[in-house]
């Protein structure tokens, strides 16, 4: 039995590529039934993203707030708190880089952008931070107060955007002044006007910041030990309330810097929004697929942000409705949570494995 | 305000409350059971979805009246069949409960607009619904000033959700069934060594959670929307889990909770006939609902317990 276990420990990382392809396969499935031409759809949806030069940067554009709130996700779960919040977190980090970046002006662009981004990030920290505080001084569950941020969050930014920062007659604000923006002039050049921005690059520190933070440092030390077990860690000296509302800063910065980005990088402007853009629950979906490890974040992003903007290209050359995406995404996260599924799958391999070793 | 109006905000409130109702019950069913349903939305999705569909090609057969009622089995067994793909995750497989909800709400927003396009040809959009559900005054009852109007004149699943506030309050803490729910939700090795069948309870929980929230998605697009689209279910099923820990997973409190947040999604409709409203940009009117919740929770409320086993697959052999 024990030898048994120790296969499949050692064969960890075969478990996420075989869900990856059961979950294309139950997609090919859902097209078979539907109708649909399966292998033009996923040839037309891998054209999309890396068909030209400006597809692939504009995918690396959509990927972005997806690492970034995947990690927002991710480094919560591992203090054992579920921050579903980082929509609202995103909204409220988008608005703070917004308005800095339209009405600070006059500033040299090396301090304008650093600015407009460490607001986005602040705000969208201090947004989580209050759901921390909340969970740390009050006992009450983050995943009630969180939801309800959201909606504060939403229509907190919608405020903002409709009283101070709003082109009359229109429903998105002034566009930001140049020097807060961030994107990258020279590559965007070489990608045919794809928009790419430096908050890609900050997306990819963040990553590693992630990792070394929580297994290199005292302090994320004490996040882990927080998220196993609450007592034993309070037990052995760790402030658990302080390390709650730190966590959901650290978290909601990351969340805060998505939204930054997508202003600042991306559209230069923020929308007066009709429903929320929902990269919080995509973040969400993110940490799962990378199973709440930041490298595994970083290519969850990278998986997750194909198949998006890869559905587009799939309706267009196949006519499947991009809603597929979801299905395969759905279905991904499906086999990766319940391993038990695909390590009966992949049973025969490993039974024949398990042969070769008995001889 | 006079006394019609508030006749009105109370009917309106009741309608925008009975979806709430009706997926909050179902998630203190699966939550009580010891199975967190962060699912709800998706299920709604599926339920919404399959009322729109069925009670379009009823009413297309003829079936007048009784379509809507088909619409919500439809729903219902949509519902159930979700929710299955939660319980054999995260009960059989023992997989992460949160994530195998989460699986559910993309499974449900990606699948159901898949199909509507297959269905009907495209479109992103079911086609409108004519026999949905209308409003039934009780006789006599209906007379009574304010609470009549307010009440006694509303959707038949409006009564059905008041009906099943008290089944399940009975069903939870009145009967064995009930206390075995509980029991696996709280202590599921105690339990199984009395006799009760921890998985089976759980899937029970489970799939009662899929055809409530299913009833709860058909309710929206047969009194309100009228067909379903990507925008149908919004956020609803996470205002239901909302409700549910705010009623502290009891469905008396639910059914507080969940009115609680009808009567500020109602107050939206009525807020303009105030004067003192002119003065206040309308989105801190809509934030309203949503700081209450949380200062009421901070406050008065306090700490809300979840069932003790919440989140935790059984394992026999680790007992």
């Amino acid at each position: 039995m024990d030898k048994f276990r120790k296969i499949f420990t050692l064969d960890n990382y075969i478990v996420p590529v075989a869900a990856v392809i059961m979950g294309l396969f139950v997609g090919a499935i859902v097209m078979l039934v539907g109708g649909y031409d399966p292998i033009l759809a996923y040839s037309s949806l891998f054209t999309q993203v890396f068909g030209d030069m400006y597809d692939f940067g504009e995918a690396i554009r959509e990927m972005t707030p997806f690492i970034l709130t995947g990690l927002a996700v991710a480094f919560a779960f591992r203090a054992g708190l579920f921050n579903i919040g980082a929509d609202g977190q995103l909204l409220i980090g988008m608005t703070a880089a917004t308005f800095v970046g339209i009405k600070f002006t006059g500033l040299p662009f090396y301090i304008h952008a650093p600015l407009a981004v460490i607001a986005g990030g602040l705000f969208g920290g201090l947004w989580a931070a209050i759901v921390g505080f909340l969970k740390a001084k009050r006992g009450i569950n983050e995943v009630i107060t969180s939801i309800m941020m959201n909606w504060v969050g939403f229509y907190g930014a919608n405020y903002v955007v409709n009283h101070f920062l709003l082109v009359p007659g229109t429903q998105q604000s002034e566009n930001i002044a140049p020097t807060a923006s961030i994107s990258i002039h020279f590559l965007t050049g070489i990608f045919g006007n794809a928009r790419l921005h430096w908050g890609t690059l900050i997306a990819l520190v963040a990553v590693v910041f992630f990792y070394v933070y929580l297994w290199k440092t005292k302090q994320g030390y004490e996040v882990r030990a927080v998220g196993l077990n609450p007592n034993a860690a309070g037990y052995a000296g760790i402030n658990v309330g302080r390390n709650i509302i730190k966590t959901m800063f650290i978290s909601g910065v990351f969340a805060g810097l998505a939204g930054a980005f997508q202003v600042l990088g991306v559209f230069q402007y923020q929308s007066v929004f009709a429903s929320s853009p929902g990269y919080g629950f995509d973040g969400i979906a993110v940490a799962l697929l990378g199973m709440n490890n930041p490298f595994g974040v970083l290519l969850a992003a990278i998986l997750y942000g194909t198949l998006t903007y890869g559905s587009a290209g799939m309706s267009f050359g196949a006519d499947v409705p991009p809603e597929l995406v979801k299905i395969v995404i759905g279905a991904i996260i499906f086999f990766i949570a319940a391993q038990g599924i695909v390590r009966w799958v992949l049973g025969p391999f490993y039974g024949k494995r398990k042969k070769e070793k008995v001889l | 305000m006079d006394l019609i109006t508030l006749g009105q905000l109370l009917n309106t409130t009741l309608v925008f409350s009975t979806a709430l109702i009706f997926t909050a019950l179902g998630g203190i069913f699966s939550e009580r059971s010891g199975v967190i349903n962060i699912g709800l939305e998706g299920l709604m999705v599926f339920g919404a979805f399959g009322s729109a569909v069925a009670t379009y090609f009823a009413q297309e057969a003829g079936l007048g009246g009784l379509s809507p009622w088909i619409g919500v089995i439809a729903a219902i067994i949509i519902g159930v069949l979700g929710s299955l793909i939660h319980a054999v995750a995260s009960i059989t497989f023992k997989a992460d409960q949160t994530i195998s909800g989460t699986v559910i709400n993309f499974l449900a927003t990606g699948s159901t607009l898949y199909l509507v396009k297959l269905i009907f040809d495209g479109s992103g959009e079911s086609p409108l619904i004519t026999e949905g559900f209308n409003k039934f005054a009780i006789p006599f009852l209906s007379k009574i000033p304010v609470i009549g109007e307010g009440i006694f004149n509303s959707y038949p699943t409006t009564y059905l959700a008041f009906v099943l506030v008290a089944v399940t309050y009975y069903v939870l803490y009145k009967t064995p069934f009930g206390l075995r729910l509980r029991a696996v939700g709280e202590h599921p090795s105690a339990a199984d060594t009395l006799g009760v069948k921890v998985l089976r309870m759980r899937y029970i929980g489970v799939m009662l959670s899929g055809a409530l929230a299913g009833i709860g998605g058909a309710t929206i697009t047969l009194t309100t929307t009228s067909t379903f689209a990507h925008n149908t279910i919004s956020g609803q099923g996470y205002i239901a889990i909302a409700a549910m820990i705010f009623g502290k997973w009891n469905p008396l409190g639910a059914f507080g909770a969940a009115v609680f947040f009808g009567f500020s999604q109602a107050i939206r409709n009525y807020v303009q006939l105030f004067d003192w409203s002119q003065n206040i940009p309308q989105e801190f009117i809509f934030m309203i609902p949503y700081v209450l919740t949380i200062i009421v929770l901070a406050g008065a409320v306090g700490r809300s317990k979840a069932p003790s086993s919440l989140g935790e697959p059984y394992d026999p052999s680790k007992r």
